[in-house]
């Protein structure tokens, strides 16, 4: 079983493809759930301490908006942990869910100099490339065993 | 640990929401169940919560959709009756992608048929007829 970063890391797709063929799916609702739910809430509401930005520090310079460093504080030990990657490149839908722009070019950039196998995709838009995008990531699921 | 899954039904599916919360109280676990519009939340014990996913993706395979969720169901810091209401953040990425869930469905019903699993290739290679050869053989023993 491989940890597999997915991108966007809130896609639901994605994220049960992965967990359906057999592999640990790294997701940013994990990296959430680790602080919201910490019986120790430090820093109410969302209990993101100042040590988070310093994190975020590793991924993204000083002068970059501390909003990026807040969510690479997040997603980037997410991407440390990973053995391979799928990133879907499609500009429509991919703002939202991260919320920041910046920060998707920065994750996409990391996931992809990382060094490890990556499979690039979009979005599919009818049923013939439905069936080749699970397709392909079922064979680059397989070939991770 | 516990921890929170949501469960997606692809607008397809026969499956309700409903139907899933129905079998999780049947199955009379520890699970906090939240049902919605787009399909429900559940919340619970972590070995719980994955013995239970297995049970749920059976009801329909290739029309049930399942990812983490960070907050507890009902959390005050994401439930929108607390906030003022309008939509919750992140529900506009389960918006557009439960707008594939269709083509995806279908395209792992296809892969399915095309590559069946373990069972149904033993099935398949139990149904298939003897070669001519071989029936040559038997005749010619039981004629013998």
């Amino acid at each position: 079983m491989a940890k597999i970063i997915i991108y966007p890391p809130t896609s639901l797709i994605l994220a049960d493809l992965v967990e359906r063929m057999g592999h640990k799916s790294l997701v940013a609702p994990e990296a959430v759930r680790d602080r919201v739910t910490n019986p120790e809430i430090k820093s109410p509401p969302l209990n993101i301490t100042p040590e988070d930005p310093k994190k975020g520090l590793k991924y993204a310079a000083v002068d970059v908006p501390s909003g990026v460093r807040g969510r690479m504080a997040l997603i980037g030990p997410l991407i440390e942990e990973a053995d391979a990657g799928i990133v879907l490149n499609d500009p429509g839908i991919l703002t939202g869910c991260a919320g920041c722009n910046r920060t998707n070019e920065l994750v996409r950039l990391l996931i992809k100099t990382k060094g490890i196998p990556v499979l690039d995709l979009i979005y599919p838009q009818d049923e013939a490339e439905a069936r080749k995008f699970v397709a392909r990531i079922k064979a680059f699921l397989e070939g991770l065993k | 640990m516990r921890i929170t899954k949501y469960i997606i039904t692809s607008p397809e599916s026969e499956t309700l929401p409903s139907d899933i919360a129905m079998r999780i109280y049947g199955s009379k676990r520890n699970i906090n169940v939240k049902e919605t519009c787009f399909g429900i939340i559940i919340n619970g014990e972590e070995e719980e919560v994955a013995d239970l996913v297995k049970e749920i993706r059976a009801m329909d395979p290739t029309g049930i959709f399942i990812k983490d969720r960070g907050f507890p169901p009902g959390d005050p810091r994401r439930c929108r009756g607390r906030r003022g209401g309008g939509a919750r953040p992140g529900y506009y990425m389960i918006e557009s992608e439960s707008k594939l869930l269709p083509l995806i469905s279908r395209a792992l019903a296809s892969e399915e048929k095309a590559s069946p699993g373990p069972k149904d290739t033993e099935t398949i290679l139990k149904k298939r007829p003897i070669s001519i050869k071989k029936l040559d053989e038997i005749v010619k023993e039981e004629i013998s």
